[in-house]
């Protein structure tokens, strides 16, 4: 599916430029994006370092242990049946995405996800589903990229949209898993 | 805040692996070898979803659907300004980001776009490459079920962004 999606944006891409005579630009894009994602990955390299290497102190320390046994009632609901080590990466992915410390949630992510697989079967499919919804409806306690930037062009008081933002991540948070969930019983696998 | 957060989540998880008596050194460089290895794991894939990603973002086609998308958008109640925005937030971060200043540039922070543009930056991720980022990592297909859910919740979000900008603010 993202092979796809790859193939449809490159299409639509083709088409708005031809018709507005975009084409140089879209050939140099082309080129210089595959570059960016090497460079994407190279820059990404120190904080994935860091934030794994941290992490796993801290799961040996038990630190992660404290942190999933206080939010097993919540958790558990939603990731059903997940094997109690994924629920410490799971755990780990949700606090530092509220903290806004996305550096340590994508290598928690990425590791909750492959310890799900790992486990298999039909819980593991809906938990990396439940995972990638909530991380994608980002909830985060205090959102600083855009006060910043709110701040920086005038705004008033920047974080004043901190409740909206809040109510909208949770509500669309809970649609999504509402709509994995109810995939996830129907007798047909999708 | 964010700027004692970080300094301070780094002090703390080595100070309390000293007093657990954790092996730091050896355990950091553990951990720090897996994340680089995952990376490079999750690049190949990558490359080409950043391709069409760039290509996407800068081939003019966001403007013209979101011209194609106008009255739809206008039913909805949804400000015309952010349609772009809301269109390259699933793709792009960084994408998202300069239009996001851009549309602060050009309208107050303060204003009704303003806001839905900061409430939709705020509550949605960059849907399309969290998939691919996690899906490459396991080395499997992404299922209908993922794609389902991460989308309805980011068509909640950019819907309810507007419908909560208005609830909140008058």
């Amino acid at each position: 599916m993202i092979g796809v999606i790859s193939a449809v944006l490159c299409a639509v891409s083709l088409w708005a430029a031809a018709v507005q005579g975009n084409l140089s630009v879209l050939s140099k894009a082309a080129i210089e994006s595959c570059s960016d994602a090497v460079s994407l990955a190279i820059s990404l390299c120190g904080t994935m370092a860091l934030w794994s290497g941290l992490m796993r102190i801290a799961r040996k320390a038990g630190i992660i242990h404290f942190f999933a046994k206080l939010l097993r009632p919540v958790l558990s609901r939603i990731f059903k049946g997940c094997s109690p080590k994924a629920m410490e990466y799971i755990t780990m992915n949700l606090a530092a995405n509220m903290l806004g410390i996305s550096n340590a949630a994508t290598p928690m992510g990425i590791e909750a996800v492959k310890e799900m697989d790992k486990q298999g079967g039909k819980y593991a499919r809906r938990g990396i589903a439940m995972l990638t919804v909530l991380n994608t409806a980002s909830i985060q306690l205090l959102p600083t990229t855009i006060g910043t930037l709110r701040a920086a062009h005038g705004a008033r008081t920047p974080l004043d949209v901190t409740v909206p933002i809040l109510a909208v991540s949770l509500v669309s948070a809970a649609a999504g898993c509402a709509v994995v969930y109810a995939l996830s019983i129907g007798r047909r696998k999708v | 805040m964010s700027d004692i957060l970080i300094p301070s989540v780094i002090t703390l998880i080595l100070l309390w692996g000293v007093f657990k008596k954790v092996d730091i050194a050896r355990e950091f460089a553990e951990g720090a070898r897996e994340g680089i290895m995952t990376l490079f794991e999750i690049l190949p894939s990558l490359v080409l979803v950043m391709t069409a990603v760039g290509m996407f973002t800068r081939s003019g086609a966001v403007d013209m659907l979101s011209a194609l998308l106008l009255p739809f958008t206008q039913t909805l109640g949804f400000p015309q300004e952010c349609v772009s925005l809301a269109m390259i937030r699933p793709f792009s971060g960084s994408g998202a980001l300069a239009s996001v200043d851009k549309l602060l540039g050009s309208v107050s922070p303060d204003s009704f776009p303003g806001r839905v543009a900061s409430v939709i930056m705020g509550s949605t991720e960059t849907t399309f490459y969290t998939i691919s980022v996690y899906f490459a990592a396991i080395k499997k297909k992404a299922y209908p079920m993922v794609f389902a859910g991460a989308c309805f919740a980011d068509i909640c979000g950019f819907v309810l962004s507007a419908l909560a900008v208005r609830l909140y603010f008058d």
